[in-house]
């Protein structure tokens, strides 16, 4: 399966390039993005670098030199499992940082002072597992955005839009799942589908697309009663022609301040379950979760649970601060006419 | 005198009320020959935009065009028409202006692709022709640099372009009527008469039949051969310009004229009708304007008045008229 992902990584920088060029084609996209850069240089670079790790993570392929034994030579390696090689860098136990002996007995290890962040229980190198939690955070937001985003705005806006009975229905439907303990229902949906990425990601998506709808459900509304979409009727435009014409075009800066908001959400809940042990492999929230009885050992074991945490926390302020940036410039009361 | 483009019979739009339905348009017809250009007129609330969105069947719901009105364009009832055929009518033989140039544009898109939009709705073009063909009609309606202003942002153009960008999406696929909502009432007074010229000159040289709606004689005075005016829901007096404005019979015509600043009046009390229009549901018995009607008599308040003819072309619908009448 791991071409699946090289294609996938193939494709994604395509879209990327693709939607640079767009972007600099249309005025108004052009100078948002400029402005963004301007306001949040540095957070964008961090998103960055956790992208490019991600995706040198995500391109893999059989074979080359330093396979360890005969499983790991028939398995993909990424490039960061190559850069690593997690297979003969490891130790026996715990290592602190950069120490020169095992933590517990005083036995030299087999690469003194190499470890940034120490090893874990069975000797894997933490600054190695802890990158490898950056592809998989990226993946739970990505995918549950990619979950949530359709279906709330298919529900959102043909309610908004068309109001009546769909409104009505679609109304229901989220003062339904609202009234359930989001929790619950991820621990169920989870215990039904099974804990694949792809699975937990949909439990995610299915709980966490209410907020969202009804903000562009309450767009929608606006919008629907807007001069232009009557304008756009007395031209003749069809119900579809005006909603992917005038209302879609008009909530795309909602969309995408929702991406970036559900992103980090959807990045912390998974830890979250992962804490309850429903989680995804490999993730930061499984390392935290693994470490969270050595923090009670004396001396402390902290270095495990201090990467994972501050992956998390840097992930995660730095799409929000960038998402905050977004509003601001998207928002036409803080940035309209004559810029 | 030609079949006329638009004929309005016993129009009635009633709206859902606490007790049952409301009409706040009721009896109303009137007619629009090709070519001609007509003036409702009328204060705030009493009816004349939805009666322009009545003639587009866009009357918004949860309001409801009565069974037994007749609108008919080019002869056709228009009112029973499917969706789709309305849907072609709409932007194609009948153009629509609004009031608001300043929201009536979609922000997020080149105002260009907007007008290209009201093109390729009713018109098989391939993308260049039409392009070509907004240029054109940029030029037309008198917008400079019609070649760049194809890829501006409606914020990137003043009240007065884009209202000249509303019409050309409206006249993109020449209408033989345009409606115009209050075309002039958000603009500065300067803009207000270019935009006047602009319509006057576009139906003069399209043959277009032109039903403006404004409270403004100014307007009607620059553009309308005839003139509706209505209050509250009816038609009181229709008459041509100069019959409306040199000799007005209803005496809420004749109040309307005299509220109007006059400069020889310089210095003195401007003239007002007293009240103010009462609200749907709300309407007096009788004629409905007797409580503001300074020459209202016994008949007023108990029976509604019917049409009088004054002169082959004007007509009011007032007791005091018809009593007068040798």
């Amino acid at each position: 399966m791991h071409w699946v992902s090289n294609i996938v990584v193939v494709l994604l920088v395509a879209g990327a390039v693709w939607l640079a060029r767009r972007v600099a084609r249309s005025r108004f996209w052009r100078e948002s993005a400029v402005e963004l850069w301007r306001r949040r240089r540095a957070a964008i670079v961090v998103v960055g670098l956790f992208v490019l790790v991600a995706l040198l993570d995500s391109i893999s392929w059989i074979g080359g030199a330093g396979a360890g034994d005969n499983v790991t030579a028939s398995r993909p390696r990424t490039i960061i499992d190559r850069v690593f090689q997690p297979e003969t860098f490891k130790e026996e136990s715990y290592s602190a940082p950069l120490a020169g002996t095992a933590f517990y007995g005083s036995r030299p290890l087999a690469f003194p002072g190499r470890h940034l962040l120490g090893t874990d229980i069975l000797g894997r190198d933490v600054v190695y597992r802890a990158l490898k939690g950056v592809r998989v955070a990226l993946l739970i937001g990505v995918f549950t955005s990619l979950v949530v985003i359709p279906i709330a705005l298919l529900f959102g806006v043909t309610a908004g839009y068309f109001g009546r009975r769909i409104d009505d229905g679609v109304f229901f439907l989220m003062t339904v799942l609202a009234s359930v303990p989001d929790l619950l229902l991820l621990i169920a949906l989870v215990m039904v589908l099974g804990r694949g990425t792809v699975q937990v990601c949909i439990a995610l998506g299915v709980t966490g697309w209410v907020r969202f709808c009804r903000i562009a459900r309450g767009e929608t509304l606006k919008l629907r009663e807007s001069d232009y979409v009557a304008a756009a009727r007395a031209l003749g435009a069809s119900d579809a022609r005006i909603i992917f014409r005038h209302i879609l075009p008009n909530l795309a800066h909602l969309v995408i301040i929702t991406f970036a908001l559900l992103f980090t959400a959807m990045v912390l809940t998974e830890a979250v379950l992962s804490y309850l042990g429903v989680g995804i492999e490999g993730s930061w929230g499984q390392m935290i979760d693994q470490a969270r009885n050595e923090l009670s050992r004396t001396p402390i074991i902290w270095w495990n649970i201090t990467a994972a945490a501050i992956l998390l926390f840097t992930l995660v302020l730095a799409v929000n601060t960038i998402a905050d940036a977004m509003r601001d410039i998207a928002d036409p009361r803080t940035r309209r006419e004559g810029q | 005198m030609s079949a006329p483009l638009l004929e309005i019979e016993r129009l009635a739009i009633s709206f859902p009320a606490e007790h049952g339905r409301v009409a706040v348009v009721d009896r109303v017809a009137f007619t629009v020959a090709p070519g001609e250009t007509v003036a409702l007129v009328g204060e705030s609330g009493c009816g004349k935009s939805i009666t322009a969105l009545a003639v587009m069947r866009l009357v918004p719901k949860p309001g409801r065009i009565e069974p037994g009105s007749v609108i008919r364009f080019d002869g056709r009832d228009i009112l029973p028409l499917p969706v789709t055929d309305m849907r072609n009518l709409r932007g194609g033989k009948i153009g629509m202006i609004f009031q608001e140039p300043m929201t009536s544009l979609n922000p997020v898109t080149t105002v260009g692709s907007q007008v290209e939009e009201a093109i390729l709705l009713h018109a098989r073009l391939p993308a260049r022709e039409a392009r070509k063909r907004v240029v054109e009609m940029f030029a037309r309606v008198g917008i400079p640099d019609p070649e760049q202003r194809f890829d501006a942002y409606p914020h990137q153009l003043s009240g007065g372009l884009k209202q000249r960008v509303m019409i050309a999406m409206a006249m993109a696929m020449r209408p033989r009527l345009l409606i115009c909502d209050e075309p002039t009432t958000a603009l500065d007074a300067t803009i207000r008469a270019q935009i006047l010229d602009l319509i006057r000159d576009l139906a003069a040289t399209t043959g277009t039949a032109v039903l403006i709606i404004t409270h403004d004689f100014g307007v009607v005075n620059a553009v309308a051969d005839r003139v509706c005016v209505m209050y509250a829901g009816q038609i009181v007096e229709t008459g041509t310009r100069e019959e409306l404005l040199g000799r007005p019979r209803h005496p809420y015509t004749q109040g309307l004229l005299r509220s109007i600043p006059r400069p020889e009046a310089r210095g003195g009390r401007l003239e007002e009708i007293p009240g103010a229009v009462p609200r749907p549901g709300q309407w007096p018995s009788g004629c409905r304007f007797h409580p503001r009607c300074p020459v209202a008599f016994a008949r007023c308040p108990v029976e509604v008045p019917g049409e009088t003819r004054v002169s082959p072309t004007q007509s009011a619908w007032c007791h005091l008229v018809e009593e007068a009448r040798p």
